[in-house]
């Protein structure tokens, strides 16, 4: 980069100036940086954190990511960025990087009571494949287990989701999307029979209003937030109405700002139901031509252990829809008047009015975002129903403006967990391994006889740790996420299950994190623009990036560990000699040799370097390794999914591979080259024919979604005489999840260097506790210690208290119940009793 | 931070700086009208020249500051008068007790015991120095000065702005209210920047500055005259007739179609298939 001669001049002088006033100023450096930077190779990548989706631009120098700027051209982040994100180069190089595997090892031999060793990978991958392969001979596929991520690159998810569900025979494959996003999936198959939003993020400038059911945009999804912000400051009479059992940053914003009783959101959205219909204010030919009602199953538990006394009291199990009269569902709402629905809630009733008002008003284009709010919630699946019945009864969705948008917290829990199926019951695009002709598709495309996929859902993410725990689950491999810290109930459930020693325990990570820790074998990866990647965003952006930088040491990605593992087994070893004798061809061949040597993933060559149109050079470790170009092969692989003519469910068309590396992000569907913005709409989905007028959800063999009506029901566990105080978890603007790369980012560790409890000032003093003073947070699991705060951010009401979960010196995860909602398996972090002492 | 052994070294030295003040005390008193800007003295603090008159060099409040964030001033090196007490905001700022137990510890009255309430207290005063490197004037989502504030929503408010550069996002520029500024220098110590853009007044020292690694991505842009990186491909989209889609500018372009102001749905089957009666009496129900 040249400096002109008028830029030169003017830091001379500045520079000049600064030597007589004796200080160095920054543009005088800055002048000397942008010398520096004529040597810079920049290239985009996608953020490595939220589901936001920000594009950023890497500047890479000798081999190391020495800049960094927001895209300029990211229609999402206009050049602009979080704090998390102005940081991002330094996740790389954080000082304690995983760069060897390690091994917990006693005389030279493993041993569980070990203690960590390097290793070589030979001598890793040796000891897991014993271990492995002796609990398949043991007990069979169930006994092994990968939990994996909605932070995986698209192609781990789908080399994964293969190893498992095809190589191995086992569903045990779960995503910590499992925690994050599940009801929304369960929410979205029961109402429209395909996954993911109808809307994207140009509804931030199309809505008239915005509503936050449970979602803390302002710190969560920070530059979508940006946008919200703006669209609230620049449109005439737009309106922001915030929901929360706790004021949080968004109520800065708020017109209606609305805290309720835990669980009663649940009640608010039916009386919204019920003002509708009181007042016709349905739109009466929409729900003619789209729409169906039905009700589910009710009182269905708590997602506890069978033998806990509030699954031994349900009546109802599951999910299963039944289909009932639009007057039987107005019948079922009515008893949610205002008043009922203020004093369950709590919220005075001029608030709840509003509310019911802004979205009963016809010429009103309404917003709803949710997250974790709504996500983490023994009744997650229900309450995200009673919201797209609101905009359904009022036809207001599918069109820009009026969308019901349920916003993802990782950067692909679209991309990957869901859309390649990563789930325990799940297979690439929205097929699932319970119907047989979705099985067969699955085995057609992966070259497998039939019968090899098991048709039974494995153990969800929760199950899983209940598993190891009971020794029905040996051998687990847990990539991409830190799920010790991250998972509910650790010491009831998680560390016995991971401690127990009948298991092997793999934890892939880039830094030593409270998993590795409680893990029998760590493996160093390459992460994020270490190897060439893929996210999907929660707006079904798909967007590419090339490997910019080597991993540290022997460290090697989470996709070169999966896919060289697979070397590791002979088919004999992993499916009976019946399945074999189908495909006597794979007889004497390897788990490689079948999923990824199969002409197909192999397809295509590697020259030994990618280029980009510039004609800037890029390695690719993994390609480089197997002698292919693995990435490609896979995504074009998992295309037969999606994108080919005999798929079975539509909606999910991607562009070709090479497209993605040169657009800033495609959402799908991509129909001949063009993609979708709003879905189910004619005119904006390909899929529908008509006119803007014709909406089809076509996901539905009748095309039209599901009002599903469901009831308050309690939660699991409510504040009592002992207990007597509610505790919610969750994230904050500066960390990103478990902290394990936030953390080891100097600034923001500075900016927020611990957990503390946000409380009341009134439950403080009552307690005796000042700002500042260690308060004890004790449930009937277990109890952590962090400081009090009455003066941050969050400003709970009396009898609720709210702690992040990103410390990993305060793992909160002690104290919370591992209740989960019983269709989704979705974890509620949200609501357990906590008692607040003085420590 | 002090430790244990250090703070034993500091009260020895004071001693030290005591005896010697028999030998020099004119000239401490003369370096006392030039406190480095750096050092913020403790909550109650009396105006200075009156506070070195007051205070005898005990070292009590440092004693009793439960984040052992105070210091004493050693001769000849950090240029704050022997023996007085003081802390830095950017290693180590005031924690805001409640109780605020260092001025209790006083014997002297040096921090005024009529402060009771820390919110009160007025040490110095944050000032966001550098307006180019704080990254909320950039539009970037940081905040972290407004989130630590102990005084929250009233020392830092933010003021929204439209991104003008971006047109479709806001800039949340962190503003500081002298009437409710402790100067506990809390978002002093917790600025991100390599160099703190927010500082507890005295100002006059260095500006903040930007991290090194970290670019613009517009200005970038046009100092390239272009994309740094491969420019976007033309993308097309699935759209009906009458509306455009602009990616990189306006977004969705509805063409003659009915603006915001009208009060009709865009949907037209909200108007065509309503009995009026009822859109006429909706929303009254509370009349």
């Amino acid at each position: 980069m040249k400096l002109t001669r008028r830029d030169f001049v003017k830091s001379n002088a500045i520079a000049a100036a600064a030597s007589v006033a004796g200080i160095t100023l920054p543009a005088a450096k800055t002048a000397l940086a942008a010398e520096e930077d004529a040597d810079i190779r920049w290239d985009k990548a996608a953020c490595r954190y939220c589901g936001t989706g920000c594009s950023v631009l890497i500047g890479v120098k000798d081999g190391m990511v020495v800049a960094s700027q927001g895209d300029p051209d990211a229609p999402v982040n206009k050049g602009l960025n979080c704090i998390k994100g102005y940081f991002l180069p330094k996740i790389l190089y954080g000082k304690d990087r995983l760069t060897q595997p390690l091994l917990r090892k006693k005389n030279g031999q493993f041993d569980k009571n070990g203690k960590f060793e390097p290793v070589s990978w030979d001598e890793a991958f040796d000891v897991m494949a014993d271990k492995w392969k002796a609990a398949l001979k043991k007990t069979g596929p169930t006994a092994v287990g990968m939990f994996g991520s909605g932070q995986w690159t698209v192609w781990e998810g789908y080399a994964a989701s293969k190893l498992m569900k095809a190589g191995f025979r086992s569903n045990n494959l779960d995503p910590n999307a499992r925690h994050c996003m599940a009801s929304a999936v369960a929410a979205f198959i029961r109402a429209f029979g395909i996954d993911e939003p109808m809307g994207c993020y140009d509804d931030l400038e199309h809505a008239d209003a915005f509503v936050l059911w449970g979602a803390n945009m302002a710190e969560m999804h920070p530059i979508l937030w940006s946008r919200l912000t703006d669209t609230r400051l620049t449109k005439a009479g737009c309106e922001v109405h915030v929901l929360s059992t706790y004021e949080h940053r968004c109520f800065e914003l708020a017109d209606n700002g609305i805290v309720f009783v835990p669980q009663t959101d649940l009640a608010i959205a039916n009386y919204i139901a019920n003002y509708i219909i009181q007042n016709k204010a349905y739109n009466q030919a929409f729900i003619d031509a789209n729409v169906n009602f039905k009700k589910t199953p009710l009182d269905i538990g708590y997602g506890l252990r069978p033998e806990h006394p509030l699954e031994k009291k349900k009546t109802g199990e599951g999910g299963q829809l039944s289909a009932i009269s639009f007057e039987e569902y107005a019948k079922s709402v009515e008893p949610y008047t205002l008043e009922k629905a203020s004093e369950m809630s709590g919220v005075p009733k001029e608030n709840l009015l509003r509310l019911a008002k802004l979205y009963a008003d016809p010429n009103k284009k309404v917003t709803s975002y949710w997250t974790m709010g709504m996500n983490q919630h023994t009744r997650g699946v229900w309450i995200n129903g009673l919201v797209y019945n609101i905009h359904l009864l009022m036809g207001k969705i599918s069109e820009p403006g009026n969308s019901p948008f349920s916003l993802t917290g990782q950067p692909s829990a679209c991309g990957t967990a869901r859309e390649v199926g990563t789930f325990a019951h799940r297979l690439p695009a929205d097929l699932v391994v319970a119907k047989d002709p979705h099985r067969q598709f699955a085995e057609k495309v992966w070259k497998l006889p039939e019968g090899t996929i098991n048709p039974k859902p494995g153990y969800h993410a929760v199950l899983m740790h209940r598993m190891l725990k009971d020794g029905k689950l040996n051998c687990f491999w847990v990539q991409c996420n830190n799920n010790m810290q991250a998972a509910a109930n650790m010491n009831e459930e998680s560390y016995p299950g991971w401690r127990n020693p009948d298991n092997f325990v793999t934890v892939t990570d880039p830094y030593p994190t409270v998993s590795a820790m409680a893990a029998d074998l760590v493996l160093p990866t390459a992460m994020w623009i270490e190897k060439e990647g893929a996210y999907g965003n929660a707006e079904r952006r798909t967007q590419f990036w090339r490997q910019q930088v080597k991993g540290p040491g022997e460290a090697r990605s989470d996709l070169w560990q999966i896919m060289e593992f697979a070397k590791r087994f002979q088919m004999e070893e992993v499916w009976p000699a019946e399945l074999l004798d189908k495909m006597p061809e794979y007889k004497g061949k390897t788990l490689f040799d079948v999923l990824y040597n199969n002409g197909q993933v192999n397809k295509f060559p590697f020259e030994g370097k990618i280029t980009d149109d510039r004609g800037n050079e890029y390695g690719n470790d993994e390609s480089e390794h197997f002698g292919f170009y693995v990435q490609k092969g896979l995504f074009e692989e998992y295309r037969l999914f999606n994108s080919a003519p005999d798929i079975i469910k539509k909606g999910h068309e991607m562009a070709d591979f090479d497209a993605y590396h040169k657009a800033r992000g495609i959402r799908w569907p991509v129909v001949n080259g063009k993609e979708t913005l709003w879905r189910f709409r004619g005119g904006y989905d390909p899929h529908v024919d008509g006119g803007q007028e014709v909406v089809k959800f076509y996901g539905q063999p009748d095309g039209r979604a599901n009002i599903i009506t469901a009831p308050y029901e309690p939660p699991a566990e409510s504040p009592d005489q002992e207990y007597d105080t509610w505790l919610c978890t969750g994230r904050v603007l500066e960390h990103w999840h478990s902290g394990s790369m936030t953390r080891r980012v100097p600034e923001l560790y500075r900016a927020v260097p611990d957990a503390v409890v946000f409380m009341h000032k009134n439950d403080a003093k009552k307690r005796r506790l000042r700002d500042g003073s260690m308060a004890r947070i004790v449930s009937r699991r277990g109890e952590i210690t962090a400081r009090v705060e009455t003066r941050g951010r969050n400003r709970v009401p009396e009898g609720l208290v709210f702690v992040p979960w990103f410390d990993a010196s305060r793992l909160i995860n002690k104290v919370t119940l591992d209740a989960t909602d019983p269709i989704s398996k979705e974890t509620d972090y949200k609501k357990c009793a906590v008692k607040i002492l003085k420590a | 931070m002090v430790n244990r052994r250090q703070f034993i070294g500091n009260v020895l030295r004071t001693a030290c700086g005591v005896g010697l003040m028999g030998l020099g005390l004119g000239m401490y008193s003369r370096q006392a009208s030039s406190l480095p800007a750096m050092a913020i003295r403790p909550p109650g603090a009396l105006p200075e020249a009156e506070f070195l008159g007051a205070c005898i060099r005990c070292g009590m409040c440092v004693r009793d500051c439960p984040y052992d964030i105070l210091k004493l001033g050693q001769l000849g090196s950090d240029d704050v008068v022997p023996g007085t007490p003081y802390f830095t905001a950017r290693s180590g700022p005031c924690e805001m007790c409640e109780d605020i137990p260092c001025i209790p510890a006083c014997p002297t009255n040096a921090l005024d015991h009529a402060l009771t309430d820390i919110n009160q207290a007025r040490m110095g005063l944050a000032v966001v120095v550098d307006q180019e490197s704080c990254i909320a004037f950039l539009g970037l989502r940081c905040e972290v000065c407004f989130n630590i504030c102990p005084i929250r929503g009233e020392a830092i408010t933010l003021d929204y702005q439209h991104n003008t550069r971006s047109g479709k996002h806001a800039l949340f520029i962190p503003v500081v209210h002298s009437d409710a500024c402790t100067g506990c220098g809390l978002c002093e110590k917790a600025c991100i920047l390599d160099e703190a853009a927010i500082k507890v007044f005295p100002m006059h020292l260095a500006k903040g500055e930007l991290g090194g690694h970290y670019r613009l991505g517009w200005e970038e842009k046009e100092k390239a005259g272009g994309a740094l990186v491969t420019p976007d491909a033309t993308h097309q989209y699935n759209l009906p007739e009458g509306v455009r889609y602009d990616l990189q500018g306006k977004g969705l372009i509805l063409d003659g179609s009915g603006s915001a102001e009208l009060p009709i749905s865009s949907n037209p089957l909200d108007s065509l298939n309503n009995n009026p009666l009822d859109s006429l009496n909706r929303g009254r129900e509370g009349q």
